[in-house]
């Protein structure tokens, strides 16, 4: 009877989590232009939609553009930045820290109005720049916390002796320190993308007229209801990542018991 | 080995262009007026009722939802450990598959459940439940939405922590006689103390300084500072006065999580 109750509180939570999952993906198959609480009969037209919807395609194309440029650049920038941490004295790399730390710590709505208005203090028009720059400045953390941890493991015996053997200092890094940390690179690089495809508020404040990624056009439909393609789209994102996620645990699962196997024979 | 130093340059300027200047520029607007000469009216503009309300209920609201995503969090952790590591990506699995829908839509998702003739009024009036809940646009639909949005942060931390103790210990509590609230109490809550601080530091900025979640499940009738800062910038009012209540928002939550960080220390002093 208690481990029922046990059950039932976990449940609870995760129902909890996955309800309005639940509805956003029953909406999209609804047949009514926008979201509403009636449901008005099962249609697939939604998905075919998505393709004719202009609006839907440059948002969804510019979260994607934006997300990619601003974590591979991120993660160039960091990973560099990591390397020349490591050469910092003490105190200089405590500083530093403490300034990768105020983007992760401080209120998105913060650092979303201070980069608006350090662009507007120079200038700067708004537009597909501004929001680049600004998703490369809030991505950088999660590289750097990810990757110097890493880079710590590492130390730098490995990379001298490579340097003794001949190596130049770029192949050194490539194919000793790289490879080493690149663990904390590519989890850096991930959650980097995922940041910046989640964002809203920075992009809110950042974009310029006109500028549109899938947050911000969901957000100025939500007073009159979202359009149902919209909805139907990320049904497809999260069953595609759900897809690639499910694939990845199963690929990991099995090559860690392969591993063993072999470990054992 | 100096020459490496070098490397970090284009962070460093990013830091500088991207982080440093920006505060900067908040302090330079919040203390100047809209010809540039310096006025402390920005700040002083937080006594007006309509932003005094507004900072109030950001307070209260994300202080009762923070406590609502605790008492959530702390039993789930619990629960979940005991289920052992084995689950553990799973769990965080099921944790984070969430955040792949895109936050505004799950919180509109609310909204069409919670609507008067939505999916749970339905639900309930199929149960014999006549009046239902009529709770959308209220600041309750609100605090629903924060506690729905911020609760993983909050779960994570915790069950990160909790799972990493020593069951030995635990054992060696019973053992020596403790009643299993004891044990919660002394050694899994002191133990747990990190990251329980790190959630309530994950839920608390958000849901305070959120504009969104007011937006959508208050129905444009709730303010809170997020939205009063909104407004200012984007729709018309002034950057000065949207960035001198950005001052004092950032003070009120320095203020909270040096609170926050005090009673951390008196938690660490418990376990020794």
């Amino acid at each position: 009877m208690k481990k029922a109750g046990k059950i039932l509180y976990v449940g609870l939570i995760f129902l909890f989590l996955y309800l309005p999952i639940l509805t956003l993906v029953v909406l999209s198959f609804n047949d009514s232009e926008r979201t509403t609480g009636v449901w008005r009969g099962f249609t697939l037209r939604w998905f075919e939609e998505i393709f004719q919807r202009e609006d839907i395609l440059e948002a969804l194309f510019n979260t994607l553009l934006i997300a990619l440029i601003a974590s591979v650049v991120a993660t160039i920038v960091g990973v560099a930045a990591c390397v020349g941490i490591q050469a910092m004295t003490t105190r200089t790399k405590k500083v530093v820290l403490q300034l990768t730390n105020i983007p992760m710590v401080n209120a998105e709505i913060v650092t979303a109005i201070s980069l608006l208005l350090t662009f507007a203090m120079f200038g700067i028009s708004l537009g597909l720049g501004t929001i680049l720059f600004s998703h490369i400045c809030f991505c950088l953390p999660y590289v750097i916390l990810n990757v110097l941890p890493k880079l710590r493991q590492t130390g730098v015996s490995a990379y001298e002796a490579a340097r003794d053997l001949g190596a130049t200092p770029v192949k050194a890094f490539f194919s000793v320190v790289l490879p080493d940390i690149m663990p904390g690179v590519s989890t850096g690089f991930l959650m980097s993308f995922t940041m910046s495809v989640d964002d809203f508020v920075i992009t809110y404040f950042t974009r310029g007229a006109g500028i549109n990624t899938l947050s911000t056009l969901i957000y100025s439909q939500q007073k009159v209801g979202i359009r149902s393609s919209l909805c139907a789209l990320s049904t497809v994102i999260f069953l595609l990542v759900l897809l690639i996620l499910l694939v990845r645990m199963f690929v990991i699962d099995r090559i860690g018991r392969t591993q063993t196997v072999k470990g054992g024979s | 080995m100096s020459k490496n130093k070098l490397l970090s340059g284009p962070y460093l300027l990013f830091i500088l262009c991207g982080t440093v200047i920006p505060l900067l520029a908040i302090l330079y607007y919040a203390l100047v007026d809209k010809n540039g000469s310096f006025t402390l009216r920005n700040i002083a503009s937080v006594a007006e009722p309509v932003h005094l309300k507004a900072l109030g209920l950001s307070l209260l609201l994300a202080f009762i939802c923070t406590v609502i995503c605790l008492l959530l969090a702390f039993p789930l952790g619990l629960l979940l450990r005991k289920s052992g590591g084995k689950n553990k990506g799973f769990v965080i699995f099921m944790l984070i598959l969430p955040m792949w829908m895109n936050f505004l839509l799950r919180t509109i998702a609310w909204k069409v459940l919670l609507q008067k003739t939505g999916v749970i009024n339905s639900i309930l009036a199929a149960l014999g439940i006549s009046n239902g809940i009529n709770i959308i646009n209220t600041p309750y639909a609100v605090v629903l939405g924060m506690v729905y949005d911020f609760l993983p942060f909050m779960i994570l931390p915790i069950y990160n922590v909790m799972i990493k103790i020593d069951n030995s210990l635990v054992e060696a509590a019973y053992d020596l006689g403790a009643s299993s609230f004891k044990v919660m109490k002394d050694v899994l809550l002191p133990l747990s103390m990190p990251g329980i601080i790190s959630g309530i530091t994950m839920t608390f900025v958000p849901a305070m300084t959120t504009f969104a979640i007011s937006q959508i499940l208050g129905g444009g009738n709730i303010y809170l500072i997020g939205n009063i800062i909104e407004l200012e910038f984007l729709h018309g009012g002034s950057r000065n006065v949207g960035s001198g209540l950005s001052m004092v928002m950032m003070v009120f939550i320095l203020i909270s999580m040096a609170l926050l960080n005090k009673f951390d220390k008196n938690g660490e002093g418990t376990v020794i």
